[in-house]
């Protein structure tokens, strides 16, 4: 996102708030973040795809949606405003092509009406089949994510993305726009994704707040949060959304600090440290082990300044629009350890993971007749779910080797943790000995990171290994 | 957190950049920026000026503040006692495109570990610029004559001279106030200075040079990392060798070139050197035998132009006492890249054996 589109979407923000102090809020927010969507998404080598992607997303909330809410808000009548906004929304978006030939809102030009029209009735035609579902089962609920979890998968494994991208582009007639990449990069799927697990899954457990169609889009493409999260929980956003909020100048104090923080971490900080940060490129240029660390540490902060940077302009944007969204980070670089560093960094994704994945899936390992020990479920715990916090971020052997990276650093720290806990009482008595190993974990835990991030940051094993080389200083 | 408290940051804030513009206005302090450099201090200073086109491969980039071009160029670094400074102008040629910094001119010079008559280390220093104009030269010349050479070397080709080279230098624009300031000082007529107007001095006027200025410093690192300073493509587009079947030097037909050929900033050279002996080589050439080599050496220069050229320059350096050196076809034609003045490491050795020789004289 430029500075621009971030200045222009806080203005809009802001304007929001003060036009609709009372009443209209979620509607504005709602026009806004679907205008967002289709703003945002970036061009795509097949034709008219940036244009179908948001509205597949559009199609797939309403269709969780159905499947997701309690039964008083479950009305064709009480869906059909909300379902009236986005259709129009979309056909006034397909109608610029009409003005311009090139894209306006859209990246590129929009398809044809008819074709948005077919679109759009096919899209109404399986939200109705839903709709005749008189209570969704668990099994539907089931679908619905193994639905979200194949899409995820398509797009995050590089051979599957290509494989679908030919695939779309055969059957629109093979239209690629010449010199483009053919894959498939659709604008925040990835927390859209699992805002939308999240409600399938506490639907099944019943657990879920009874919302409307437009909270509960607004809820998942909220125009702040869509690209980079925080991924929030539905029951803390939809009642900031519920409540009466004028503008209050801490709200607008606090949004205003929150965003020029996060406007300096990401384009001044993160930038600048971007020209010599660590990369596929330089790796294999730089030709001492100091300057490879140096590398290696501007990769690190940049990274931190980049995602926190972007998660204050979320907030920012957000306390303006009078949402208090969840922090995300908390100077995770300083944590003595790297369970406490986990606990701080990119929190949401997290405690989302611990929530739908690491606490089900401990309880599945501790339900066995013949108990495993205590060691065995963390480790198997531990690195099933950074593993798949690692393939979150791209289904390829760098970010699978973060993850194990990750695991085995968090493996390691407990095992330590436990051995130490004996003797809990005889460091409580040298406070000055707890301070140093305290500096000591920060250091160590930091560099850990660091170091995890030569497998992020590089594209192949073969690429990190040759940076861990350098950084030891062997040729 | 109160309204009032909010509207007084807004307003401090305000009243702080209005007043940081005036002030930008009244005294121009970034023309001093450039004078500040991490180079020499953080990173070790470049061996030829800043010049790219794609900073984010060459971890390089153009910046025509001449102030900014000394201060990130090793040549600012103190004398050491037995250090004899040979200081190497020109244009593209010398600054080295497609070669690697130990590939040019002065990097191969210096690997040949020469020593002058009383025992001092000959060290050479790339002060090049990919910009073909003598008067170019004249500015870099006369800001390095504070970093004491104890000779030149200036490379010079047709196209270099004052009104030979039809496109635009956006270098020379940069910096016409202290050209103007030279020709003054040499009693000669002044170019057209580009008048820089209140909006050009604020923070908004200055936001590109500060830009610059700061992604310099920070591809130092980059520089420092990988000794890197420019793109090395796998292929090129090499120079033409089958030319047109065309006389025109750029727009002229054939005609008398020795009145439109501008001399004097070769004499402003020399007063600007001293008594710092100054060497004038013309730079060598691609010598074409292809397609209609006989009407064209290249894709510069028609025969009866450069041939002209030549005559008039050999007959000025007779009569002014240069120490001038014609090596326009020292180099075979397969040692040029992708411009008819651009060699090839081993064209690069072969000028530098010459040029040795010469100095061993």
């Amino acid at each position: 996102m430029s500075i621009i589109t971030i200045l222009a979407l806080a203005g809009i923000a802001l304007l929001t708030r003060l036009i609709f102090r009372k009443t209209g809020r979620g509607w504005a927010v709602l026009v806004v973040s679907v205008f967002a969507i289709y703003y945002l998404q970036p061009e795509l080598s097949i034709r008219n795809l940036d244009f179908w992607l948001p509205t597949a997303t559009l199609v797939l909330i309403v269709m969780s949606w159905v499947l997701t809410a309690a039964p008083e808000e479950r009305t064709w009548k009480k869906a059909l405003p909300a379902l009236a906004v986005m259709v129009g929304l979309v056909l006034v978006i397909a109608l610029t092509r009409l003005v311009s030939l090139i894209g306006l809102i859209t990246p590129s030009r929009p398809p044809q009406i008819w074709q948005v029209g077919i679109a759009l009735g096919a899209g109404a035609f399986f939200v109705a089949l839903l709709f005749l579902l008189k209570k969704p089962s668990p099994g539907w609920l089931l679908g619905g994510v193994a639905v979200i979890i194949a899409l995820l998968v398509i797009l995050k494994l590089p051979e599957l993305n290509s494989l679908f991208a030919g695939w779309i582009n055969q059957i629109s007639g093979g239209a690629v726009i010449p010199g483009k990449v053919l894959d498939i990069r659709w604008l925040g799927f990835s927390y859209i994704a699992f805002r939308l697990i999240h409600t399938l899954r506490d639907r099944q457990a019943g657990r879920l707040p009874a919302v409307t169609l437009q909270e509960y889009v607004n809820y998942v493409i909220f125009f702040p949060a869509v690209s980079a999260g925080p991924i929030d929980r539905l029951e803390r956003f939809t009642a900031d959304l519920r409540a009466q909020a004028p503008l209050n100048s801490e709200d607008l104090g606090e949004g205003l600090k929150r965003l020029v923080l996060g406007l300096f971490k990401k384009f001044a900080l993160a930038d600048s440290l971007a020209i010599f940060a660590l990369n596929a490129v330089n790796a294999s240029q730089v030709r001492t082990a100091g300057w490879t660390w140096v590398l290696l540490y501007a990769f690190t902060f940049q990274i931190y300044f980049d995602f926190s940077g972007y998660t204050d302009i979320a907030i920012g944007m957000g306390r303006w629009l009078g949402f208090r969204l969840p922090e995300n980070f908390e100077h995770p670089y300083l944590k003595p350890s790297l369970t406490l560093f986990w606990n701080s960094w990119h929190i949401t994704l997290t405690q989302w993971f611990r929530a739908y994945f690491f606490n089900p899936f401990t309880r599945w390992l501790r339900s066995f007749k013949r108990p495993l020990n205590t060691w065995l479920i963390i480790f198997l715990a531990q690195s099933a779910t950074m593993l798949l916090i690692g393939a979150w971020h791209g289904i390829t052997w760098n970010f699978i080797l973060w993850g194990a990276w990750h695991a085995l650093g968090l493996f390691i720290h407990n095992r330590w943790s436990e051995g130490l806990k004996p003797h809990a009482d005889w460091f409580d008595q040298r406070p000055r000995l707890k301070s140093t190993l305290k500096i000591v974990g920060v250091l160590a835990t930091f560099n850990y990171v660091a170091l995890g991030w030569v497998w992020f940051a590089l594209p192949t094993m073969q690429s990190s290994l040759g940076v861990f080389a350098k950084l030891l200083g062997v040729k | 957190m109160t309204g009032k408290f909010i509207r007084n940051v807004i307003l401090k804030a305000l009243v702080l950049f209005i007043l940081l513009n005036v002030v930008l206005v009244a005294f121009s302090p970034f023309s001093e920026l450039g004078h500040l450099s991490l180079y020499k201090l953080v990173f070790p200073g470049r061996l030829r000026f800043p010049f790219g086109e794609n900073p984010t491969q060459s971890y390089n980039l153009t910046d025509n503040d001449l102030e900014v071009l000394f201060a990130s160029h090793q040549v600012v670094q103190p004398k050491a006692a037995d250090e004899y400074r040979v200081f190497v102008m020109g244009d593209s040629s010398v600054w080295g495109t497609l070669l690697r910094p130990e590939q040019t001119l002065t990097g191969q010079l210096n690997s040949l570990g020469l020593k002058e008559a009383s025992g001092r280390r000959m060290v050479f220093y790339n002060l090049g610029y990919p910009t073909i104009s003598l008067w170019k030269d004249i500015l870099l010349m006369d800001r390095a004559m504070q970093y004491q050479p104890d000779q030149i070397i200036w490379l010079v080709t047709l196209e270099s001279f004052p009104g030979m080279n039809p496109s635009p230098s956006p270098f020379l624009a940069a910096n016409s106030e202290q050209l103007n300031r030279i020709l003054t000082k040499y009693a000669l007529p002044g170019m057209p200075v580009d008048n820089t107007t209140w909006t050009q001095k604020i923070l908004f006027g200055q936001r590109r040079s500060i830009a610059d200025w700061y992604r310099l410093q920070l591809y130092g690192v980059m520089w420092a990392a990988t000794g890197i300073d420019q793109t090395y493509p796998m292929d090129y587009t090499p120079a033409q060798r089958d030319l047109e079947a065309d006389s025109k030097f750029n727009s002229l037909a054939e005609t008398d070139l020795a009145p439109l050929l501008d001399l004097s900033p070769l004499e402003v050279g020399k007063k600007v050197a001293g008594d710092v002996p100054l060497r004038i080589i013309n730079e060598p050439m691609l010598v074409s035998t292809g397609t209609n080599s006989d009407i064209r050496y290249n894709f510069f220069y028609p025969r009866w132009a450069y041939d002209q050229y030549r005559q008039v320059m050999l007959a000025q350096a007779g009569v002014q006492g240069w120490h001038y050196l014609d090596l326009w076809d020292l180099v075979p034609q397969e040692q040029f890249t992708n411009s008819a003045i651009h060699l090839t490491p081993a064209g690069e050795a072969l000028l530098v054996q010459r040029i040795a020789a010469e100095l061993q004289k």
